[in-house]
């Protein structure tokens, strides 16, 4: 490739300017990154380039191909909406951490080997971890340190994998895998972990709400969609990614409803969809796999929109709470109608971009006869609406006016979210900028009087339902709680754990120390005398020979005998406890007599060996 | 507070218009449905209203559900984790 350098590169090596720049400077090189970077990207033609041989094998920075531009141009897209919307972030480091992991995500983006693919992934974590700890609270600390344990932990699992596939097939590149053997597993589950699989997912809800305002914006963006582009790259169609997408639609809707803190509400609904595409590359047809990448692009933008005026809401009055806020749009009127357009999308409202891209995926089901796969995609289409759509705007905008009296964020959060929000009707409204970039030709009309019609009346419907309930009261209150989740086990079995290590384990420890303690200090005051031990058996032996005696034949000669050697023991005691040290006058054997021994013993041992084992 | 403006839902009727305007473009839809040409992928979903109704049934059953089932099961107090 000329003239163009890898993404990754650019964006990891760039992050290291960062802290030398201050103010203005540094604004103007954030944003200039991300357009030197799309500017790049255009210039990328398909094919396999960067390589470079690595011991016997090759690594590959470069594989370009439709599918990996597709999310290079977004990946880019979105790293400079959320560095506008970050611009007023003061420490360096937070800048940084976003960098390198918007970096690390376009290295997977177009890593054609699974070396590479493993050290951008452990990269991603890491920064992502950094992200959430610049969240600076004793929950981000905690979520932080367990996001970086679950991501390890993927990480591995994606290792080893990769290690047998490379043993197995003597191949380290990267491609279509399929399942089809303990190496395919073992990276099947290091990319659903990232991807938030049903009960893998946890990391998601726990983690992302604990970030900084616009730290949650890159998140949102990064881990869960590379994790998508991976799948759809290494296993598509395969049938069981059918059934995990649709898990994935359904069940977080649930817990969106009675979640109180509202970036954990955007939280559960990006898994239900990112739902939608693991589905999508389940069903593996040309026109679901399309589905999947548009989905992908449209929903970094509506999500990210989404956690900004959320982020923007957090930023103006410190609070995120469903039961604190209320009555915002009142002052803070252009931010309302930002949310209003993301709430739009991620609903998938004719003319924007959530109508256009989620359509296909759903079509493909209709198309494929999977009814009940369709059935569920339906109504988490309905339920997305019902909780991102609008309880998100409701409750932070309109609702009952909880009376705080705020303004608009600065003018760099309202641009980002003006730039997401027109990107979100822009793709409604014109599609065929995005058709033309998916990995198949498209051949899909989503604007026909049916599909309209339908997707008003479904979530026409939906909100009248949410209405109905509302008004007679049926509708959950919210709450202040802690809902329960597959985080449970880990968090509790940690705290378990740690018990164990303190209570018995460390009782345990402290009994064999003491006893061995114990025998230490014993054997050295022996050691220190050991004419001590043969004295001590001695005189012990002969007083008790002389009180059985005694005992037998009464006589006053063993009494006399018993009362003059317990005498000789007290004494002895005494000698024991005075620390006696081993004298000059005590008689002694030559050193030359061990030496001897260990001969004779050194002889024996060597004649058996020789003689009757070694034959 | 006392010399706030008045906005938008400040003033209740405004709220019952909304309200209004909503309903209204239910009937509607539901009215224009017959007259779309549906190409259903199974049978059921070429009935008219079918995605009214179901949208309405399934937000219902999932507030319903996630209330007096997920909550029940899974509420705990704010510093459980504590």
């Amino acid at each position: 490739m000329i003239n163009a350098i890898p993404p990754a590169i650019l964006f990891i090596l760039g992050a290291f300017f960062i802290p030398f720049l201050r103010g203005k400077l540094r604004s103007a090189y954030l944003l200039i990154l991300p357009v030197i970077a799309f500017l790049n990207i255009l210039n990328m033609r398909e094919g396999v380039y960067w390589t470079v041989g690595f011991l016997d094998y090759t690594i590959t920075f470069g594989k370009v191909d439709k599918l990996s531009l597709a999310f290079g141009y977004i990946f880019i897209i979105v790293a400079f909406i959320a560095n506008l919307y970050a611009l007023r972030v003061k420490e360096a480091g937070q800048h940084m951490s976003a960098c390198i992991y918007a970096g690390s995500a376009l290295g997977i983006t177009f890593a054609g080997d699974l070396l590479s693919l493993f050290i951008f992934w452990e990269c991603m974590a890491v920064s992502a971890a950094f992200l959430i700890w610049y969240g600076k609270t004793k929950d981000s600390r905690a979520a932080g340190f367990r996001y970086l344990l679950v991501h390890l932990f993927g990480g591995l699992c994606l290792l080893i994998g990769a290690v047998l596939h490379v043993y197995e097939t003597g191949s380290i590149e990267f491609g279509y895998l399929g399942l089809t053997g303990l190496a395919s597993y073992l990276i099947f589950t290091g990319f659903g972990i990232n991807a938030a699989f049903p009960v893998l997912h946890a990391w998601l809800p726990d983690a992302y709400p604990e970030s900084t305002f616009s730290g949650t914006v890159f998140l949102s963006a990064y881990t869960t969609k590379s994790a998508v582009y991976v799948l759809a790259r290494a296993f598509p169609g395969t049938e069981i990614l059918v059934w995990i997408g649709a898990a994935m639609t359904a069940f977080p809707i649930f817990y969106a409803v009675i979640e109180n803190n509202l970036r954990r509400v955007l939280s559960y609904s990006l898994i239900n969809q990112v739902g939608f595409m693991v589905t999508g590359i389940g069903i593996g047809t040309a026109l679901s796999l399309n589905g999947t990448v548009a989905h992908a692009f449209c929903h970094i933008l509506y999500k990210a929109l989404l956690f900004m005026s959320m982020g923007a809401v957090l930023h103006q009055t410190g609070k995120i709470n469903a039961t604190d806020l209320g009555g915002l749009y009142k002052t803070m009127p252009l931010t309302t109608i930002f949310c209003i357009v993301g709430a739009a999308s991620i609903s998938g409202f004719p003319l924007t971009s959530g109508f256009v891209s989620k359509s296909m995926i759903v079509s493909a089901s209709g198309y494929g006869g999977l009814y009940i796969i369709w059935f569920l995609l339906i109504f988490a289409s309905a339920g997305v609406f019902h909780h991102s759509g609008i309880k998100i705007p409701f409750f932070a905008f309109f609702s009952h006016d909880s009376g705080i009296r705020t303004k608009e964020p600065p003018l760099n959060m309202l641009l980002a979210m003006g730039i997401a929000a027109f990107l979100c009707i822009f793709i409604g409204v014109f599609p065929g900028p995005l058709y033309s970039i998916l990995p198949y030709p498209v051949d899909y009309v989503p604007y026909t009087g049916a599909h309209v019609i339908d997707q008003l009346q479904l979530l026409f419907f939906s909100a009248l339902a949410f209405t109905l309930l509302m008004l007679s009261g049926v509708y959950p209150a919210e709450i202040r709680a802690v809902n329960l989740d597959t985080d449970w086990f880990y968090r509790k079995f940690g705290k378990a754990f740690m018990w164990f290590c303190n209570v018995p384990l460390t009782g345990l420890r402290l009994g064999v120390q003491n006893f061995s303690a114990g025998a230490i200090k014993s054997l050295t005051k022996f050691g220190a005398d050991p004419l001590l031990i043969p004295e001590i058996i001695t005189r012990y032996t002969v007083l008790n020979i002389y009180q059985i005696l005694a005992a037998i034949f009464p006589s006053q000669r063993f009494k006399d005998k018993c009362a003059e050697f317990e005498f000789k023991a007290g004494r002895m005691l005494k000698i024991t406890q005075s620390g006696r040290v081993y004298g000059t006058d005590l008689p002694r054997r030559p050193i030359g007599l061990g030496v001897l021994l260990s001969f004779i013993f050194l002889f024996i041992y060597a004649f058996v060996y020789l003689v009757f084992i070694k034959r | 507070m006392n010399k706030e403006k008045e906005h938008f839902f400040d003033k209740p009727g405004n709220f019952k218009k909304f309200l209004g305007g909503f309903y209204i473009s239910l009937i509607l839809l539901i009215v224009i449905d017959f007259f779309v040409h549906k190409h259903p992928y199974f049978a059921w979903d070429g009935y008219p209203s079918f995605y009214a109704a179901f949208g309405f049934v399934a937000c219902v059953g999932l507030v319903l559900g996630a209330k007096y089932i997920l909550r029940i099961i899974v509420k705990r107090r704010e510093d459980y984790y504590d």
